[in-house]
C-alpha cells in the first residue's frame, strides 16, 4: 500500500513536469515586454533632423491631441517597407506623425527621407538610442499612439493598412 | 611652496574624480550584468554589444550620474520593459512559486531521504 502510494507520487510528479515541458514546447520563446500603455510619456529634449536646433517634448506633444511617434532608421529594412504606409497615413491628414530617427548617420537619414518622402510633421534624432528607451522601445520600427501625453497604443514592427485604420479610429 | 601645495591638491582632486569614475563604471557593469538583452535573448546587457544593450548601458550610466540608486534604475527599467528584463526576479505574487517550489522540493526530498535512511537503519 505504502509502495503503491510512493509510485503514484513519483508518477504524478513526472507527469506534472512532462505536462509543463510539453506545453512549453509550443510556447514562443522570444519575449515581448509588457506594453506600456496609459502611462504618461517622459519629458525629453531632442535634436531636430533637418535643423540645427533642439526641441523639448513638452512643446511637441500637447494635451487634447493625438500624435503618432514612429521610431525608424535608414539602416532598418522593415522601416523602408513601412514607409509607404506612413505616407498613406500622412495623406489622410488624420494625425500628426512625429519621426524619431534612431542611431543613424545624419546624411543617410536625410537621404532616406528625400528619396522616399517625408511623412513626418517633425523629425527628431535619437543619436544614442536613449530617447527610444524612454518609450520602452527595443527594436525597429516601433510606433506609438500618444493622446493627452499618454501612450494609448504601441505597434511593434511595421505598421500596415490594418494599423492605419485602427490609428484613424483613435483620432476620432 | 605654493606651487607644491597647488600640485598636491590638484593630484588629490584628480585621484578622487578618477576613483569616482571607476566606481560608477563598476556599478554600470554590476547592473548591466543583471539586465537581460531583449534583442539577443540569453545574453546580458553587459555581454551584448547590440544597439539596444549599448543604449541601456548609456541610460544606466546617465542615471548613476544623476544620483539614482541601483534600485531606482531597476525600477525604471522594469517600468519600461516589465519584470523579465531583470535576470533575478523579485519575490511577488507572480514569482513566488519560482522561489518557493525549489525550497519545497528540497524539503520534501530531504524528508523522504531521511525517512528511508531511518527505515533502513
Amino acid at each position: 500500500m505504502k509502495k503503491n502510494f510512493l509510485i503514484l507520487g513519483i508518477v504524478s510528479v513526472i507527469f506534472f513536469f512532462f505536462i509543463i515541458f510539453y506545453l512549453g514546447l509550443d510556447k514562443e520563446n522570444t519575449y515581448e515586454p509588457n506594453i506600456v500603455v496609459n502611462k504618461k510619456i517622459e519629458t525629453f529634449t531632442a535634436e531636430k533632423l533637418f535643423e540645427d536646433s533642439q526641441v523639448n517634448s513638452d512643446k511637441i506633444f500637447t494635451e487634447n491631441k493625438v500624435y503618432l511617434l514612429n521610431i525608424w532608421a535608414s539602416w532598418c529594412l522593415p522601416c523602408q517597407k513601412e514607409h509607404e504606409f506612413l505616407m498613406r497615413l500622412k495623406n489622410t491628414h488624420s494625425v500628426d506623425i512625429i519621426g524619431l530617427n534612431y542611431k543613424d548617420k545624419l546624411s543617410n537619414a536625410r537621404k532616406f527621407i528625400e528619396e522616399l518622402g517625408n511623412p513626418y510633421e517633425l523629425s527628431l534624432r535619437d543619436k544614442d538610442g536613449t530617447i527610444a528607451i524612454l518609450f520602452g522601445a527595443y527594436g525597429l520600427p516601433e510606433t506609438y499612439v500618444i493622446k493627452d501625453k499618454k501612450i494609448i497604443k504601441k505597434y511593434i514592427g511595421p505598421i500596415d493598412n490594418k494599423s492605419i485604420k485602427e490609428i484613424i479610429t483613435y483620432t476620432k | 611652496m605654493k606651487y607644491i601645495i597647488f600640485l598636491l591638491l590638484f593630484s588629490c582632486l584628480t585621484l578622487i574624480a578618477n576613483s569616482q569614475e571607476i566606481n560608477n563604471q563598476d556599478l554600470v557593469n554590476k547592473i548591466s550584468k543583471n539586465i537581460r538583452c531583449l534583442t539577443c535573448q540569453g545574453q546580458s546587457v553587459y555581454d551584448s554589444q547590440s544597439e539596444f544593450s549599448e543604449s541601456i548601458k548609456i541610460i544606466i550610466s546617465n542615471k548613476i550620474q544623476e544620483g539614482k540608486s541601483e534600485q531606482d534604475i531597476y525600477d525604471f527599467l522594469v517600468e519600461k520593459y516589465g519584470e523579465w528584463i531583470i535576470f533575478e526576479p523579485k519575490f511577488n505574487k507572480n514569482t513566488f512559486l519560482l522561489w518557493v517550489l525549489p525550497l519545497l522540493l528540497f524539503l520534501v526530498g530531504g524528508f523522504l531521504i531521511f525517512r528511508n535512511f531511518k527505515a533502513v537503519k
